[in-house]
């Protein structure tokens, strides 16, 4: 098994084919996107899958050290940055296939019109661990 | 508490349940239950009988799993009171279970958690930390497992082969949590090699402790990896080097060669050298000659170009290298490793820092960016 992340961008992705944004869905399109992406999740861990799943509010803050001492620098948010992480989820599979089917379908979760969002996501394996035999 | 034993006894008593009429699903739910409530209740008063409390708990759990499901009614009227089976009837039924557990319809890690948790007595929970996914999850792939196997006869005869895999996979690709998983495979393969006499048993079983051996060697201090050319050879255990020479040996004279003792035997000459110098790579070359003939895997196809390299220099491992597919995992960093030893450390160098952008896991990746830096350090002095 391998685990992925299924990385979702407010911006930064491609655009989506279905692209009307959020805030101009009608509330039963809403319901049935939450719907859509909770049925999701709760299959993944019926199929023994499902790893964690979060979302992220947009608005962030860059820290940095300062020096000896002192307090932390903070800065932005900043509007132009071109990737904004909107959420995750993670999964635990048996093959690279098979988290590009499952990211396939969750990209298929239902928006305006109640049509697929079509929305790109990214797909990352997890570093592992080192296994024993090597030579 | 003796969780060592609770272990041990898990395969049993899920056999005893088995011979007394409950299905095997019923069967291992009801003593995953038990072995719960063996955990929380033992510290405190443990049983003067640990197989019999468990088999009597065990039992009961079913009982009362049974009675909720009023379709089970007649079958439990008609099991209760049957005769705990005799010690060859317990080996049997454990080695039933390894058979059932790595059944061909599974996949391997749904086969590796049925394992653990029927054969190898784990909780689910402990499963799951084994392998960082929540506890639900780990719950939900071995419910669908057992799905998966309620159609095969539990004394229906396995494949041997399909065990050693999950074996292997428990020994060679856990997480290093608080379950040590590597000791818990060479547990469950001593435990069915006692079981069957069988060269390829054998062969993982050596394999196992050879490597299990070199444990103590295989990182720093700082947790970075020790490659084997640099490890401490004091440091390794002899005593499991002793017991893998000895269970190879006996396998080897069978003469019925196996992937598993043909690794097992890489791992002895590399054990049997008291410096790295005076490793016998010529035999090891000959070893992966057998293993390639024997599995045909481009990874032993690799491991055999670095071989040669150390055997007959690093331009024939370089040639070596030359005929397999770049695009296999640790080609470049074997490519870097070879071009380093032919003095080209510029090359290398570029090769390594690639390596380690591709490398599969942290410390494969801290480590090929520690020799690319190396050399970039020699170079540009």
């Amino acid at each position: 098994m391998a685990k992925y992340l299924l990385l979702k961008h407010y911006r930064g992705a491609p655009a989506s084919v279905n692209d009307v944004p959020m805030d101009q869905w009608t509330p039963e399109e809403l319901s049935a996107h939450v719907q859509y992406m909770q049925d999701f999740a709760a299959r993944l861990e019926g199929s023994g899958e499902f790893v964690d799943s979060q979302a992220l509010s947009p608005a962030g803050t860059f820290v940095r050290y300062d020096g000896e001492g002192r307090p932390p620098v903070t800065d932005g948010p900043f509007a132009e940055t071109k990737d904004l992480i909107a959420g995750w989820m993670v999964i635990d599979v048996e093959s690279y296939e098979r988290a590009l089917e499952l990211a396939g379908e969750l990209s298929a979760a239902p928006g305006a019109g109640g049509k697929p969002i079509h929305e790109w996501l990214e797909v990352r394996p997890f570093l592992g661990e080192h296994p024993t035999i090597t030579e | 508490m003796d969780e060592a034993l609770l272990r041990t006894l898990t395969p049993t008593v899920i056999g005893i349940l088995v011979r007394r009429g409950a299905g095997f699903a019923a069967a291992e739910d009801a003593v995953q239950d038990a072995l719960v409530e063996a955990v929380r209740v033992w510290p405190d008063g443990p049983p003067r009988d640990p197989k019999g409390w468990l088999v009597a708990v065990a039992w009961r759990k079913f009982l009362d799993a049974a009675r909720a499901d009023t379709s089970r009614r007649h079958r439990e009227g008609r099991v209760e009171g049957e005769p705990v089976p005799g010690p060859g009837e317990v080996a049997d039924d454990t080695l039933q279970l390894y058979f059932l557990c790595a059944h061909p319809s599974l996949t391997p890690a749904s086969a590796v958690a049925l394992t653990l948790r029927a054969v190898g007595g784990l909780t689910t929970r402990q499963i799951a930390q084994a392998y960082l996914v929540p506890e639900a999850t780990m719950a939900q792939r071995i419910s669908r497992a057992k799905r998966t196997v309620s159609s095969v006869r539990f004394d229906q005869p396995g494949d041997v082969a399909t065990v050693l895999r999950v074996l292997y996979l428990v020994f060679n690709e856990g997480y290093s949590g608080d379950v040590d998983l590597a000791a818990e495979a060479i547990r469950l393969t001593r435990q069915l090699a006692a079981m069957i006499s069988h060269e390829e048993v054998a062969g993982l079983l050596a394999l196992m402790l050879l490597h299990h051996a070199r444990r103590p060697a295989r990182t720093g201090p700082d947790g970075r990896l020790v490659p084997l050319a640099e490890q401490d050879r004091s440091r390794w255990n002899t005593r499991l080097i002793a017991e893998g020479v000895d269970v190879l040996q006996a396998a080897l004279t069978r003469d019925r060669l196996g992937e598993f003792q043909a690794q097992a035997a890489i791992a002895a000459l590399h054990a049997d050298a008291r410096t790295a110098a005076e490793t016998d790579w010529v035999q090891i070359v000959e070893w992966y000659d057998e293993l390639v003939r024997l599995t045909g895997s481009p990874v032993a196809r690799l491991n055999r170009a670095v071989a040669v390299g150390e055997a007959d220099g690093p331009r024939a491992g370089l040639a070596a290298l030359a005929e397999l597919d770049p695009a296999l995992p640790r080609h470049t960093a074997v490519a870097a490793y070879l071009h380093e030893r032919d003095g080209d450390p510029v090359t290398a160098a570029r090769l390594y820092a690639e390596a380690a952008r591709s490398a599969p896991n942290l410390p494969e990746r801290d480590h090929l960016t520690r020799q690319a830096a190396r050399l970039n350090a020699q170079l540009h002095r």
